[in-house]
């Protein structure tokens, strides 16, 4: 599935990264610890998190993420939104919890 | 090939610059995309762990046609027990540390995992060297 897909259905909000809406996602990882996705997420997922700061940036084109996925209606801090502008991961967000909102995300994908 | 980057304590927004770096180089040599994988994940991880404990330091990369050498030296409090340190879980970071998501006591065991072989030397109150070599078949 699409990224810009993906944001369609679960009418996701858009920060930046409109240049990744193509990416295809792979699946997903819902963490907040940086090492533990660093260590286990794969090429082409999508990270759910609550964590809104640039080295979560750093984090995702270093693995080649397909998009970030912001819960409980976070949004990017400034400094990760300046690199996000610059890559083409796309920055999502929603009002969702991490749990239903990858509950919902996983049903999606494995369909 | 050689690199060096530097590294300063606290100065989060430039950890991930020499990873980034590294990764460009070693596309454009056609290294295996799983092997470049490995690298960065080490090379991040031990860049973290410069900027969230030492004051300052360096990293110096040596690439060539078989391997990649890396070098992350520090100046900084050191690490008084390494076998403790390289424990899964055990972490000295600060709170404001784990609060962005380091400091799961995961950087040291994640950088042992993706590198063929791994050095640490330490001195406490001097500084810590890393050592990490990946061959690239």
């Amino acid at each position: 599935m699409k990224v810009s897909e993906l944001v369609n259905k679960l009418h996701l909000t858009l920060f930046c990264g409109e240049g990744g809406m193509h990416n295809e996602i792979s699946g997903g990882y819902t963490s907040d610890l940086l090492s533990d996705v660093m260590g286990n997420a794969e090429e082409g997922m999508i990270w759910i998190t609550m964590q809104t700061h640039q080295n979560v940036m750093a984090v995702a084109t270093l693995k080649d993420m397909a998009a970030i996925l912001l819960v409980n209606g976070l949004k990017p801090d400034k400094e990760m939104l300046e690199k996000g502008e610059s890559e083409d991961i796309p920055i999502l967000g929603t009002t969702l919890s991490a749990f239903e909102v990858s509950g919902k995300i996983y049903s999606l994908i494995d369909n | 090939m050689r690199f060096r980057y530097e590294l300063e304590g606290g100065n989060f927004s430039r950890a991930g610059y020499a990873s980034s770096e590294i990764k460009k180089t070693l596309k454009q040599l056609s290294v295996d995309p799983k092997i470049i994988k490995r690298i960065v994940v080490a090379l991040y991880e031990a860049e973290v762990n410069v900027v969230a404990h030492a004051w300052r330091g360096e990293v110096l990369a040596e690439v060539d046609a078989e391997k990649i050498t890396i070098e992350l030296k520090d100046e900084g409090p050191g690490i008084p027990d390494i076998p403790l340190a390289m424990q899964e879980g055990y972490s000295t970071a600060s709170a404001a540390v784990r609060e962005m998501g380091f400091g799961a006591g995961m950087g040291l065991p994640n950088m042992k995992k993706n590198v063929d072989e791994l050095i640490v030397e330490s001195k406490v109150g001097v500084g810590t060297q890393v050592y990490m070599l990946t061959r690239f078949s």
